[in-house]
């Protein structure tokens, strides 16, 4: 499916379009990272990017969270102008966003139980510490960890740590989720948990979700539609079934 | 050929310095729109305050006293010779209040602070947990950088007067190694060459040391590039440019000085 026919679909249901990428570009110094990429997410959809590494997915992931600044295009979350927004502004959108990092990105001097009061003390002042313990509890016990809550990072395993990112983010209740490589370093096993953890938070709370990935397993089972990313551009695009069948050579070659 | 290549390297380094220091610039700027902005990070604050301020009492301590005893033991014979014993306490009280107490605190808390800066934030900038804040809403540099700077700029003053006591004290016990002079003594022989108006410059300036020290190991840590590599780097950048710019804003703190 090319980008002109996807753009037309989701055109005419753009009431349900949670995020919209017209011409994105970015470029490191001389190497173009995304060229003029067009992308749109609707609201509880998944839709997992694709690509080598170096084909521009985790900064298309960090354009849309304003950690990267694009230098030409538009991306619209939500009906706003990332670009176009003040930093206060910003914010109020990054509390309707979550983003798992690669590395999980605990912070490392705080407790787990601290990592997951911290965005909460933060971002939701009207709570109290008894509403705030209940929401800590939950949330670990959504990923299975509450056993967990008073180890500190350096403890925990890849997987563990995964899991309380993924934690971490889904407390404040994104209805937009960014993962970059959520499986990648993991075991087969704990990979394939933590891709039915994404896919149970997606049906449980209608999180829209980007998931950048490697791991065709994580794919398969998290995909609603999957985009493939080559040199900064949209190469391909359509359901898991659809792609894998594909007889272009660059796309079964992900495949195999 | 070779002499074109060399003035190129030159004038694309002297490039590189004046991007940094502007980029220095712009980066402590921000900490004047942002101190007085809520949210107010008091828990932060006062952490910050308890690692720089408490946690350097025994080096600063430690190093004041040798200063204070070696800098009375090497000065006695000088003013033996001249039968000018007697002003040995107020010519190391001199030395120690106005110039070598701030500056060699401010030094060891440059070594010791923003040193640990530099790493810890290069350290989180690494492991993306600076994005984390970022992403979650919380503006990092509100958090971490004015905190911190916060704290360095409070708490070097407390450090220097402190060391400054021990340090005088270490000269009484030194002028008693070969003499006899009492505690009261030494104290009113060490003021009596003292105004006022002569400790607020010295006071002044070791504000403007804890901000530079607390800024430069932030400024180092928040612009770690990435790999573990860029950390051991910014903390001992962070060491170097402090322990640097300690001597330059001493400079213009005395020229300002002896202008007025």
């Amino acid at each position: 499916m090319n980008n002109s026919l996807t753009q037309i679909i989701y055109d005419s249901n753009e009431i349900d379009t949670v995020v919209e990428i017209r011409h994105l570009s970015k470029s490191f110094e001389q190497n173009d990272i995304l060229k003029d990429l067009d992308l749109f997410v609707q609201r509880g959809e998944n839709v997992v990017v694709l690509g080598k590494s170096g084909s521009g997915k985790s900064t298309l992931i960090k354009c849309m969270i304003g950690l990267i600044q694009p230098d030409q295009g538009e991306i619209r979350v939500f009906g706003e102008d990332i670009s176009a927004i003040n930093y206060r502004e910003l914010n109020e959108l990054r509390k309707r966003m979550g983003f798992l990092f690669q590395g999980a990105a605990l912070y490392d001097s705080m407790s787990v139980r601290e990592n997951l009061r911290f965005p909460l003390k933060h971002n939701k002042r009207k709570l109290s510490n008894v509403e705030i313990e209940s929401m800590i509890n939950e949330s670990l016990e959504q990923v299975g960890l509450l056993d967990a809550i008073d180890r500190m990072p350096a403890e925990l395993s890849g997987g563990m740590s995964k899991r309380i990112g993924l934690a971490r983010t889904l407390i404040l209740n994104p209805e937009i989720m960014l993962y970059d490589e959520p499986t990648t370093g993991l075991d087969t096993a704990t990979a394939k948990e933590i891709s039915q953890l994404i896919l149970d938070m997606q049906r449980k709370h209608k999180i829209s979700s980007i998931i950048i990935t490697h791991d065709m397993h994580c794919a398969k089972m998290t995909a609603d539609r999957v985009v493939m990313l080559k040199e900064g551009v949209i190469e391909a695009e359509g359901t898991y079934e659809e792609l894998e069948h594909s007889e272009d050579p660059w796309i079964k070659s992900f495949f195999i | 050929m070779q002499a074109i290549e060399e003035k190129q390297d030159l004038f694309s380094g002297i490039k590189r310095q004046f991007a940094h220091t502007g980029n220095f610039i712009r980066f402590a700027a921000r900490f004047f729109r942002e101190v007085f902005l809520p949210p107010y990070h008091r828990r932060e604050f006062l952490l910050q305050c308890f690692k720089t301020g408490y946690q350097s009492l025994p080096l600063v301590g430690t190093t004041a006293f040798i200063m204070g005893l070696v800098l009375t033991i090497q000065s006695r014979p000088s003013l033996v010779a001249f039968g000018a014993e007697s002003l040995l306490p107020g010519m190391v009280s001199f030395s120690v209040i106005k110039e070598i107490g701030p500056v060699i605190t401010a030094l060891i808390c440059a070594g010791k602070i923003s040193s640990r800066m530099g790493a810890e934030l290069g350290a989180m900038k690494v492991t993306e947990q600076i994005d984390a804040m970022e992403v979650s809403a919380i503006n990092p540099y509100h958090y971490l950088v004015v905190t911190r700077v916060l704290a360095t700029t409070l708490m070097v003053p407390v450090l220097v007067i402190f060391a400054d006591a021990i340090s005088l004290f270490a000269s009484f016990l030194a002028v008693n190694i070969r003499g006899d002079l009492s505690l009261s003594r030494f104290f009113t022989l060490a003021i009596s060459r003292f105004d006022f108006i002569d400790i607020i410059p010295a006071i002044i300036k070791t504000f403007f040391f804890g901000f530079m020290i607390g800024m430069i190991g932030c400024y180092k840590g928040f612009n770690a590039s990435q790999g573990t590599i860029s950390v051991g780097r910014a903390a001992n950048s962070a060491v170097v440019a402090a322990s640097v710019s300690i001597f330059v804003v001493d400079m213009i703190m005395v020229q300002i000085t002896d202008l007025l």
